[in-house]
């Protein structure tokens, strides 16, 4: 079968069309190399602040940066191995009981927040506000305050997630609730509930997946974020392996980093398991 | 035609009898339920150190831990008294620039490496399993440490300062954004692709001419979605003094100078909901207003 012969009216319909695709117009190509030259002066500009361009430095870094890796091979534990295992299992339970309070935390929070539940615009926006502020500031920064409260420890760790979780996972929800098919809402409000009957009866059953998912997920992610909060003294691997830094343990240090990375993908598979089991299948987009 | 009969007491029986035992089944397992995650709880108190004594004995030391980080502003003083309160705005000021320059570097670091590692890592784009499998593996260990331990680690060979940071939040862009690239590779339409390959491109002619013009703008909405991430990481990488507002933040909250933590707390928390903003305007100005995350 051969090919449609290409005709001379249809090349000039499609120029007439697009004239921009078949003319090269000199004001074009020089916006666009100003455009780079400008980019790639910026980057420049911003290579130099942070002293790439000292090239001692490079040097010496990667000098000691190769040295560090050499070290860690073979990853050992030199016999703190059961020590290890505790401060993983400590960091888990730090992710598991801060993502647990933040959730407890942030259901009433998040109908509070819902547009659909307190209808006062003004109430509305200030409890909004003041999630973005929790939210806006970090576990770590919390962790160094909590520190200040309860000492160093895990602990400190477990409401440094707790608190800033709750910031996030409030507007979550609360996005979640104000999403909520209002027509099941309408029924049980038909039938005569009052007030706290709508939420719970015809709520609560469309957000509930939403926010057992949105926890689990919450969890996975804050055993991440659990190992680094140790490197301020909240405790747990983090604490350990920012220690065996400072030490130039590098041995250790690779063995604690594998430790982590097990330990992570554990957890990712079991929640995500979990997670998907929970939902069930009509609802994999959360997932 | 007949009426039919009602069902049997017989039948009626042993529907109520298996109903009986299904709620007895559910029952149960919401008890087991109930009773591993009790259990879970009480563990993780445990090893978490959780001690609600502590907690209540230090509950006053936060309020005032609170009380004394917050400025005192009186409304006939309100000029100098912001004044004396933002008394470092310049330093500061700068400090955040510096940041926000380190966020770009490593967000543009990030997206460049991604961009070269997820052609290879993606399933329908690399023949060669081996080489697929070797990059898939490189990206999760980028995105799998976290980037304070990266950080941790370059302030050990590089010392102190923003280079270390920069480079230990690129690791970090490169495995995350690597995924996501390579994800968008994996949805793509696969005739470009053969059209590319039967005109007779070679593989990085394919990429060129039949992948990237497909996904490209989903890389520039993830790359400038990563970039609102490296804003916050950039702002805290420096606890363990690796450049930027961070480590002046650390210096104050470890000497106590109360007023100057909310000050520059406040000023993150500014910086990032406008950067969040904006960046925001331009995803939907890239991709539309389509849902990402």
């Amino acid at each position: 079968m051969a090919l449609p012969q290409l005709r001379q009216e249809d090349l000039s319909a499609a120029v007439n069309a697009c004239p921009d695709v078949f003319t090269v117009s000199i004001a074009g190509i020089t916006r666009k190399c100003l455009l780079w030259l400008l980019v790639t002066l910026f980057t420049g500009f911003c290579l130099w602040r942070i002293h790439f361009f000292d090239l001692k430095l490079l040097l010496t870094g990667f000098g000691k940066l190769g040295e560090a890796l050499h070290f860690m091979f073979p990853p050992a534990a030199h016999g703190y191995l059961g020590e290890f295992i505790f401060a993983v299992l400590q960091t888990i339970a730090m992710a598991f009981l801060g993502t647990l309070l933040a959730t407890l935390a942030s259901v009433p929070l998040g109908f509070l927040g819902a547009k659909n539940v307190v209808t006062r615009p003004l109430f509305h926006f200030l409890l909004r506000r003041g999630f973005d502020v929790i939210r806006g500031i970090d576990a770590l920064i919390w962790a160094l305050i909590f520190v200040n409260v309860v000492g160093l420890g895990p602990f400190t760790g477990i409401l440094a997630i707790a608190v800033s979780d709750t910031g996030t996972l409030s507007k979550l929800f609360a996005e979640a609730i104000e999403s909520v098919n209002a027509k099941e809402v309408e029924g049980v409000r038909a039938a005569g509930a009052t007030g706290l009957q709508i939420v719970r009866l015809g709520m609560l059953p469309q957000v509930f997946p939403v926010i057992l998912s949105q926890a689990l997920y919450f969890f996975e992610s804050n055993t991440r974020s659990a190992t680094i909060l140790g490197v301020v003294g909240a405790g747990g691997i983090g604490l350990e392996l920012s220690d065996r830094i400072r030490l130039c343990a590098w041995d250790e240090v690779m063995f604690i980093i594998i430790l982590i990375l097990i330990a992570i993908s554990i957890i990712d598979t079991l929640s995500k398991t979990i997670r998907l089991r929970v939902i069930g299948n009509n609802h994999a987009a959360l997932a | 035609m007949s009426v039919s009969p009602g069902p049997s007491t017989a039948a009626f029986a042993a529907f109520e009898k298996a109903e009986a035992a299904q709620r007895r089944s559910r029952r149960r397992r919401t008890f087991l339920f109930a009773f591993v995650f009790i259990a879970t709880v009480a563990v993780s108190s445990r090893v978490g150190e959780v001690s609600l004594t502590g907690f209540i004995k230090g509950l006053p030391g936060l309020f005032n831990y609170i009380r004394d980080i917050l400025p005192s502003i009186h409304a006939h003083t309100l000029g100098p008294d912001l004044a004396s309160w933002y008394w470092g705005l310049g330093k500061w000021l700068s400090m955040l620039v510096d940041t926000l320059l380190m966020a770009f570097l490593a967000t543009l670091a990030g997206t460049i490496g991604a961009f070269c590692i997820c052609f290879p890592a993606s399933r329908n784009l690399m023949q060669r399993y081996p080489v697929y499998f070797v990059c898939r593996r490189l990206m999760e260990l980028a995105r799998g440490v976290p980037d304070l331990v990266y950080a941790l680690i370059f302030v050990f060979s590089f010392g102190l300062g923003p280079l270390p940071g920069v480079l230990a939040i690129a690791i970090h862009s490169v495995g995350a954004l690597g995924k996501l690239f390579s994800e968008v590779n994996e949805n793509i339409d696969p005739q470009p692709i053969e059209g590319v390959k039967a005109a007779g491109g070679n593989w990085f002619q394919v990429m060129r001419y039949a992948v990237v013009p497909q996904v490209l703008p989903n890389y520039i909405s993830y790359s400038l979605l990563r970039f609102e991430i490296n804003v916050r990481a950039t702002s805290v990488i420096g606890f363990v003094g690796a450049g930027g507002i961070g480590q002046e933040l650390m210096f104050v909250i470890r000497q106590f100078i109360y007023q100057d933590i909310s000050a520059i707390v406040l000023l993150i928390i500014v910086t990032v909901i406008l950067i969040d903003l904006t960046c925001e305007t331009l995803r939907h100005s890239v991709i539309g207003k389509q849902v990402l995350l």
